[in-house]
Order: structure tokens, then sequence, then C-alpha cells
């Protein structure tokens, strides 16, 4: 009835449909779907036929009313046909299940009794099992017995085969085997030596182990077996229950005497590497892989062997470390002999063999002294090094100094200017020479902290070796030797009379303060740089090197000046002491010697150019070579100062010398001078100057003696001025010298001062 | 700087800042303390000229007259007024000039020139001796010091040229020794065999121009010279000086021990400046601290006087530098150990004192 409201052309939804009907009509209503209440709806459950006739009728025309009957009918016929087939096809299923059921029915009835017959079968063989067992009961009590007494016979016969085999291995030395056999047999001995048969094997057995111990030690004592064998013996000395006390001493003292016999032949070597001069690398290396490893040997199989005796350890640490002791001290004695500076990187790689192997030891025997001692040898090496360094290099100071002294001393008669080399060039070669041994130095030294040796990264060489060792001990020690050395030339020739070169003494000067200005600074840094020093302890200030190497320079060149002035001193007073001033002639010629004092005063000049700067002067008056003293200068001046020379009128000289005095400036004559030409210069000046005042005043003059005097300041006064940074200093002491002299006239009557300039001029 | 002095005794001090102003151009060299006076403090000033007669100021009963020029030399009398000690204002130069009566001439023309003459420092004042050259002389005084005769000689031998430069006769040993310098070379000898006992080769750098013995200690000297140094010796110990200053910048001229306090010593130099040392380590004074008895009494007060005392180190007092010329001589007052005198080239003569905090902190 369904069909007959679909549209005809809804076939493919037709059959769903035909679902959800079946479904409506077995209850099983589908949700959601909202059941429509229209009773116009033909396939609804409200479906109502009056109305939908009535609803027809009034809507529909004729025509219309027509079709909707003759399709109404066709939906009715098909519904019809479906509602057959549905019936026919239900029919047939149910026939064919009955027909199943049957036939299951039947089957079952065999299988019923075949197993029936199953289980009778069971119960016969059940019945037939329990009879055989209970025939075989006797017989299997009698064969385990049996098969007991034949393990106890080959035990047994074991046993009593005990002895002869013993023998045997004896004989063949097989004690590795007798040892187990007799292990085996002892406690089966042991349990039955109550019985007379049993106690004669036992006792022979006794007879033949004691026999074979016998062996074993005889063996043990011989030593001459391998550290091996040796181990093997003590192994099967100890299954035998032999005390271990006593096998450890005996071990330890076969151990001791071969490691001794090791150390002998070290010594035999290390007398011989001072004969044969093999180096130390040879050496250590022997040591190494003789002593050392054998040591280890030692070690190890003492503590396979004696793992069980605790307390015994103690013992293999006092071994170990009296033997170490010994081959340390060797190792060190061979260290000493390592006097040569040359190649350091030999004795670093022995030093790092030696530590490295060390190390095996330390991991053998972890609570070792031995290690740690090895270590400390290698850091007093490193400081020895050092200080041999430091020497090595005072030394090649001293040479070098020694070389610019010959230098010095050579060229001025011997040989042409161009040959020997100049002051400068002497200094630039001096302070590289100085340099490249520096760092030669410590490119060596820096060996000791490379990355792939072993004891680089002990905290000795990362640290104290770097700032205390290489930066204080040996770069600071040396700068510090540098200006103490220059301060020694000062003090011992200021008493011994002047045995260095001046020159020397100046390139000495120029050097400190070179030192001072930029080498100090430098080397320094590149010491910082090359050890990444780091300060843990408190280091030496750059500051305080540069000080003292400039105190050192100061001294030097004072000490120049005084040397310097001394010298032309000495000609000056030697001049003035040895003439008789009263009746000398009529001056004619300026004295050599003064000729001599200005030549000197030049080559000074010229010296000291070469090192020094010029330095500040006071500005020259214009006419500075041709300026006159006062006390005789112009006429209008000697009208004035002339009487002062007789009784007449005494007071006008010291009354205006006073008043010059007055206004003139103290002149200190040994004091420090500045590190320039000019300030050194009139140091020198200075001092010669003052004696040749303090000379004349001891002398007594006659009228020539004076004029003498005259002329001689007058030449002075020619060529001195220039040399100084105040041409007064000069003018003062000049006229002091001719006051003092005509103060010990005993005719004062002076020059005339246009003849003592023609005489200047000539001379 | 003192230069007005409080008088705190009766005598009378002389202008503390004075020149010899007897002649304009007076050149001065020589200076010495009036050794056998007692009362007043009097100082003799040796002049060097060649026109005028040389004077001697202030003389004292005695002196030893010392003249470098001249190669003679002479013991001369005092004026017997002066010896009343009567007070003479330095005002008063115009009656000044009393003549020295001449005693004798040390006639020693045969030995060349004479540096220096030197008069017993213990016993009767009967003995003189004169360095001349290379020559040590000995001589006897007569009864009246009238007539002088030489008892002894010794001649200086070696290389070159050798010339006294200074010499000491030391007042320990019985008057038994002198000491000489010449060039760089200190040498004692025995005046008794009239032989050298000991000889301080290069004791200085260059010439060693004075010496002097310590009051006190009879085997330390003082030697100064033209090194600018001023050496001490022991000379029983000869190869190093026990110790040095080196403060003057020239020559130093003149050495001199305080004869009381043997820590004190003024070195005069012709840098112009006269130095005052303390040398108390090296002195006859306990070095460190004693404590006295009626120290212990107050105590509070004494530890900080303790403290203050303690710095009492080897040290410079005071350097003077009232000269203008070359300071040849200084002398300490035969009278007051607390005076003394220097004398320059231009005849000035200082006359200073010891500066009152160093006079108590010695003395107490």
């Amino acid at each position: 009835m369904s069909s007959a409201t679909t549209p005809p052309d809804s076939d493919p939804t037709g059959r769903r449909q035909v679902h959800s009907m079946l479904k409506l009509y077995y209850g099983m209503n589908e949700e959601g779907k909202v059941e429509s209440l229209d009773p116009c709806d033909i396939n609804g459950p409200h479906f109502d036929p009056e109305v939908y006739l009535n609803k027809l009728r009034k809507e529909c025309s004729l025509g219309e009313l027509m079709d909707h009957e003759s399709c109404t009918v066709k939906q009715i016929r098909s519904l019809d046909s479906d509602m057959q087939t549905l019936v026919y096809e239900n029919y047939n299923k149910f026939i064919s299940a009955t027909d199943t059921i049957r036939k299951m029915k039947n089957d079952f009835k065999k299988m019923e009794d075949e197993m029936d017959c199953l289980s009778a079968n069971m119960a016969a063989i059940t019945e037939f099992s329990a009879h055989i067992s209970g025939t075989l009961q006797d017989q299997h009590a009698q064969i385990t017995k049996l098969s007991g007494v034949h393990t106890l016979l080959r035990k047994l016969q074991f046993l009593f085969e005990l002895p002869a085999r013993l023998n045997k291995c004896l004989e063949l030395q097989a004690y590795a085997q007798a040892v187990s056999a007799h292990r085996r047999a002892r406690c089966v001995l042991q349990q039955y030596s109550h019985m007379p048969s049993f106690r004669g094997i036992q006792d022979d057995c006794h007879v033949i182990m004691e026999q074979l111990a016998q062996q074993l030690r005889q063996k043990f004592r011989d030593g001459g077996s391998s550290a091996k064998d040796l181990s093997e013996c003590v192994e099967l000395l100890l299954q035998l229950d032999e005390p271990a006390e006593e096998l450890c001493d005996k071990f330890l003292s076969h151990a001791q005497s071969r490691l001794e016999a090791d150390l002998q032949g070290l010594e035999a070597e290390l007398i011989d590497s001072l004969v044969t001069d093999t180096d130390i690398l040879e050496f250590i290396d022997r040591g190494c892989n003789e002593f050392v490893s054998n040591l280890c040997l030692v070690i190890a199989s003492y503590q396979e062997l004696f793992i069980n005796h605790p307390q015994e350890g103690e013992l293999l640490h006092v071994f170990v470390d009296t033997l170490a002791a010994r081959y340390f001290s060797l190792v060190e004695r061979r260290i000493q002999e390592e006097k040569g500076v040359g190649d350091n990187s030999l004795l670093v790689r022995a030093l790092d063999r030696f530590h490295r192997r060390l190390q095996a030891i330390s991991k053998l025997l972890p609570g070792s002294a031995v290690p740690s001692q090895g270590t400390e040898i290698v850091v007093r090496a490193a400081r020895e090094r050092i200080k041999q360094y430091l020497s090595a290099l005072q030394t090649f100071y001293h040479d070098s100094l020694t070389d610019v002294r010959q230098a010095l001393a050579a060229p001025r008669g011997a040989t042409s200017k161009d040959a020997t080399p100049s002051l400068p060039e002497l200094l630039t070669s001096l302070s590289n020479f100085i340099l490249n041994q520096l760092k030669s130095v410590l490119a060596s030294v820096h060996l000791f902290t490379a990355k792939d040796i072993t004891f680089s990264n002990k905290p000795y060489f990362k640290g104290e070796f770097c700032s205390q060792g290489v930066r204080e001990g040996l770069v600071v020690s040396f700068i510090k030797f540098i200006c103490q050395s220059s301060r020694q030339y000062c003090e011992s020739a200021g008493d011994r009379g002047g045995s260095t070169p001046p020159a020397l003494l100046l390139l000495l000067s120029r050097l400190c303060l070179d030192y001072e200005t930029s080498t100090i600074s430098y080397i320094l840094t590149l010491t910082d740089e090359q050890f990444l020093v780091q300060h843990h302890t408190p280091v030496t200030p750059v500051t305080a090197l540069c000080a003292e190497a400039r105190e050192a320079a100061q001294k030097l060149l004072n000490h120049y000046v005084k040397v310097q002035g001394l010298i032309i001193s000495q000609m000056l007073r030697k001049s003035v002491e040895t003439r008789d001033w009263v009746n000398t002639i009529e001056p004619r010629n300026v004295r050599a010697v003064m000729k001599r004092v200005v030549e000197d005063t030049t080559s000074i000049d010229v010296q000291v150019g070469l090192l020094y700067e010029e330095g500040v002067r006071k500005a020259h008056s214009s006419d500075s070579s041709k300026r006159t003293f006062s006390v005789y200068s112009s006429s209008r001046q000697q009208i004035r100062y002339a009487p002062s020379y007789t009784p007449s009128a005494p007071m006008d000289t010291s009354l205006l010398s006073n008043i010059h005095k007055l206004f003139s400036e103290r002149i200190d004559i040994f004091s420090p001078v500045e590190f320039n030409k000019v300030s050194v210069l009139t140091g020198i000046i200075k001092i010669s100057l003052k004696t040749f005042l303090e000379c004349v005043r001891l002398r007594t003059f006659g009228r020539y003696g004076l004029q003498q005097i005259q002329v001689d300041c007058h030449y002075l006064q020619m060529y001195l001025w220039r040399f100084v940074s105040d041409e007064n200093l000069v003018h003062f002491l000049l006229d002091e010298i001719v006051g003092s002299a005509a103060h010990r006239c005993l005719d004062p009557s002076p020059m005339e001062q246009s003849v003592i300039e023609v005489i200047c001029e000539r001379g | 700087m003192e230069r007005c002095f409080p008088f705190q005794t009766s005598v009378t001090v002389y202008k503390a800042y004075t020149r010899v102003e007897s002649d304009a151009n007076t050149i001065a060299r020589a200076l010495t303390a009036q050794t056998a006076e007692t009362d007043a403090i009097r100082f003799l000033v040796g002049t060097q000229s060649l026109k005028f007669d040389n004077q001697i100021t202030n003389e004292p009963k005695r002196l030893s007259s010392e003249n470098r020029v001249l190669t003679c030399a002479a013991v001369w009398r005092m004026p017997p007024e002066w010896e009343s000690g009567s007070h003479e204002s330095p005002d008063d130069s115009s009656n000044n000039p009393q003549t020295l009566e001449l005693l004798c001439h040390l006639d020693n023309t045969a030995h060349g020139s004479v540096a220096c003459v030197l008069w017993e420092p213990l016993g009767d004042g009967k003995r003189v001796i004169s360095l001349a050259e290379n020559h040590v002389l000995l001589w006897d005084l007569q009864e009246s010091s009238t007539k002088a005769t030489i008892s002894s000689t010794a001649t200086l031998e070696g290389k070159g040229q050798l010339k006294f430069t200074a010499g000491k006769w030391s007042p320990h040993h019985n008057s038994t020794q002198l000491v000489t310098a010449n060039d760089t070379a200190i040498r004692g000898w025995d005046l008794r065999s009239m032989s050298q006992i000991y000889c301080i080769e290069n004791a200085h750098g260059q010439l060693v121009r004075d010496l002097d013995f310590n009051p006190n200690k009879q085997y330390y000297l003082a030697s100064c010279g033209d090194d600018c140094k001023v050496k001490f010796w022991d000379v029983r110990h000869i190869n190093e000086p026990v110790k040095c200053l080196e403060e003057h910048s020239h020559w130093v001229w003149s050495v001199r021990y305080n004869h009381s306090h043997d820590q004190l010593l003024l070195t005069g130099s012709s840098d112009s400046r006269v130095i005052l040392s303390n040398m108390v380590s090296i002195s006859s004074e306990p070095f460190g601290h004693l404590v006295d008895d009626d120290d212990l009494s107050d105590n509070e007060e004494n530890q900080q006087e303790d403290k203050g005392k303690e710095p009492l180190q080897d040290s410079i007092i005071a350097t003077y530098e009232e000269h203008e010329d070359s300071v040849y001589a200084v002398e300490w007052s035969a009278a007051d150990p607390w005076l003394f005198a220097s004398l320059s080239y231009d005849g000035r003569l200082v006359i200073n004192r010891v500066p009152r905090a160093l006079k108590y902190r010695i003395l107490l």
C-alpha cells in the first residue's frame, strides 16, 4: 500500500521504503522521523480513506480522478505480487531447516557409541602399567647401589694411584697438576686418616708433597726464573698452605734483588754517561724500560697473589718506596749532570717520559707517594733548569759586555774608523743580542708547559712555574741583574781608579734607559703572553723594574760624568801643580794642556752625542766666544778693578765678588745629570773647572804666571761655552779662577785683554 | 740657623757670623781652637797672603802656626796680656792686632815645604811633628821653647812624587802613633821606631784631605777626601771602611770629631757647606738606648720620651750654608763642646751651635 503513494519515477528509493516499512511493522521505529499526522498520507498510520476520497473528489477533475484510480489499481496489483513472492521464499527456507536438524540427530547417536569403547580401553592400560612397575621395583634399588659403589671405587682407585701420580708429576715437573691433584684428595684423606690404609696413602702424599714444596721453594729461592715463573711458584706454594707472610717477604726480597740489579745497571750507566756522553733521554728510557716496568710487574703480581692478605699492602708500600727512592736518587743525579743549556727539549722529553711511566704505578698502587715524588723531582728539575738558564743568561751578558769592551778598546789606534762599529751600533747589537738570547731561553723554558707534556697540567706548572719561576725567577731576576751589575760598575770603578772604559759606562747607561722606556715592558708582556701567567702571588710590577733601571741609568751616567771629569781634572791638576808659577816666562801661547782639555771635551761631546739627545740650553749671547772676564774685560771695568790688586783699595774685589756670588746660584759640582748631552757636558766641565780653581788657590803666582792663567782661561772660555747649558756657569768659574790666581799673585799686573785675545786666536 | 747666641755662660762669645776683617783681601785657610784655654771660647785663624804679614787672630798661649805657602813653620807665644782672659769685643778690630812673640822657627829648609804641624796631644807640649814633602819630622822644644831640634825623622819611600797632604797625632797609645795621608793612601806610624805600622791603600778614590781620630775610641779614624766622601776606619781592619758618608757635592777638606761627644762629626767642603752629622752607630756612646735609673722613676713620661729618642740614628743634623766660598777648615771649640767654627776661603768665620734639641737629647 505504501508503493501506491510513491511516485512512479522513484524506483531506486522504492527498496528502502520497503525496508523501512518492514521495520515499522516489526516495531523498530526509526528515531527522529516525524510521523505525519496527515490523514491524507496514504502511507501514514493515520490514513483515513474517507477524508482522502473526499479530498480527491473535491480537488480533482474527472480526468485526474480517472488517472489516479488507474494508478492506484496498478500499485495495488504490484503489492499483491510482492506479498506472494515473500510468502513462497519463507516457506522454502523453513523446509530446508527441518531437513538439517533431522540429519544432526542421526550423527550424534553414532558418536556416543565410540566414546564408550574408548573408556574401556583406557582402563585396561592402567591395569597393565601398575603391574609392570610392581615387578621392576627391586631391580632398580640394586642398580642405584651398584653405580654408587662404582664411583666410590673409582675415587679409591684415584687415591691409591695418587702417590704414583704425584711422583710422576714431580718427575715431569708438572707442579701445577700435582698440586691440583693433591688438593682434590687432601680432604678425603684427612677425613679417613684413622684408617690405616688411608693413613699410608696420606703419609706417602705428604712426603711427596713435602718434596714438591721443597723443590718449589728451591726453585723460588734460586731466583733465576722469570717473574712469571716466580709468581706461579708463589701461587702454588700458597695453595700448599705455606705461610703468606713468609712468602711475601721472600717474594719481595727476590723482587728486590732483581730490581736492585736493574738499579745497579742504571748506576753503571750513570757513571758511564759521564764518560761516553749518552744523553739523558736514553738513560731515562732505560730506567723506565727496565726498572719501572719490572716494578710494575712485581706490584701487579704481588697484588694478584696476596690479594687476601690486606695487611701485606703496607709491606708493598714500604718496598716500593725504598726502591723508588733509590731510583729517584739516581735520576736526580743524572738530571744534575745535565748542565748544558743548549737543548732543553731532550730534558723535557726525558722528564715527560719519566713522569708518564710513573703514572702506571699510581694506577697499580693508588695510595702510593711515588708518583707525587716523581712530580716533585720534575718540579725540582724545572726549578734547577730556570736557575741554570738565569746563570747562563748572566754569563752571556758578561761575555757580551766583554766583547763590547774589547770592541771599545781595540779601535782608535789600530784600525781605521769604519772598521770598528760605532757606539750606537754596539748598543743596538748588544741589546739585540740580549733580547734574542732572552727570547730563545723563554722558548726553551716554554717547552715545560707544552700541551703534550704530561706534567704540564700539574698545578705547579700551570701557576707557580709561570709566575714565580719564569717571570720572577728568570726574567725579572735577569733584568735586576743587569741593573745590579751596572751599578757595580759604578761602585767598583770609583774606588779602584776607573778600570771601566767611560764609553762602556755611557753605553750601559743608555742601555738601562732604553730598558726603562720600552724593553722591560716589552719583555714582560711577551713573557706574560707566552706563559699565560696568572698572578696568584704578588709579582714585581713593571713600574718597579723600570724605576730600578732608571736609577741604574742615572747612576751610570753620573758616574760617567765623574770619571770623565776626573780625567780632565787630573790633567789640569798636574799642569797646575807641577809648574813653577813664580818663575815662569811671559805667556806666548795657550798651554798645550788647555788645548788637550778642549780636544777631550770635544771628543766627549761627540761620544755622548752618539747616544744621547742634545738637550736644552739657555740662549747664548750673540758674542759668547768673545766674552771677556769681568775682572779684566772692558777698559771701563779695568779702571775700576785694576786697583783692587793693589793694597790701596783692598775692599773692592772681595765686595764685588761677594755681590756677584750673592746673585749667582750656588753650584753643585757633583750633582746628578739629566739624560741629555748638554747636561752631561755641563757636569764634566763643572768638575774640571772647579778642580782647576782649587788647585790654583794652592799655588803662588808670579806676574807671568797670572798672565798665563788669564790666557788659559780665555782660551777655555772661547771653546767651552758651547758645550754647556748655561754659559754663565763657565764664566763664573773662570772668573773665580782668574780672581783666585790674582789673589795669590806676588805682582798682580794683568795682561791686556787685546793681547790675550791675539794669543788665544793664534793658538 | 743660629746666628746670634744667647749667652748662657759668663764667657763672651764672638759674633757668630764674623769675617776676619783685619784685611779686606785676607784669604784664610787655617783654623784651630785654643786647646789650652778652658774658660774662654777662642779660635785661631791662620791667613794666607803673600804681601802682608800673615796674621793669627784671637791667639791663645801657644799655637801651631801653619802656612802652606811659606816653607817654614814657627812657634809663637801668645801676648801675655791675653792670658788673663780679658773680654774683647768683636768689633774692636782696631786695637786687635797684637803681635805674637816669635819663639822659634822650625828650620826644615832641607826637607821642603811643610804640609802641617802637629802638637803633641798630651803631655807638656814639648814635642812637635811637622810633615814636609815626604818627611815626618819630630821636633823637641827646648825649655823656653826658643829652640827646636829635630829628634827623629822618617821618610816615605815609593815611586813617583810622594807628598804628605795631612796628618794627625793620635791622642791614644800614650801619643806614640801618628797617621798621615798622601795621595789616596792613609798610613799609620809608630813614633818610637819611626816606622810605618799600617797602610790603607786607596782609602779614597782620590786625594785624602784630612784625618781625625775618634777621641774616645782608640782604633777609630775618620778621613775625608776629593771623592766627596767621609770614611770611618777601624785601623785593625783596614780592608773596608766601617762606614762611608757621601753628603757633600765637592771635595771634603776637613773632618773633626767633637772632643767629648764623638757621635758629633763636623765636615767642611769646597761646595761651601758645613755638615754636622750624628754618627751614633760608631760612636763610643751606647748605641740604642740606655735606661737610666732616674728614668725609671717616672715611667709614663719617659716612655713617650723614649719613643722620641728612638730615631737617634746615624743622620745629618744640619747643613750650614752661610759660606759663599769653599770651606777649608772646621773646628770644635775647646771650651764649649757645643760650639764650632768654620772658615771659608773668603775669610768668613762662622760660629755655630749644635741645635739645642739635639744637645738635650744627648745629655739627657
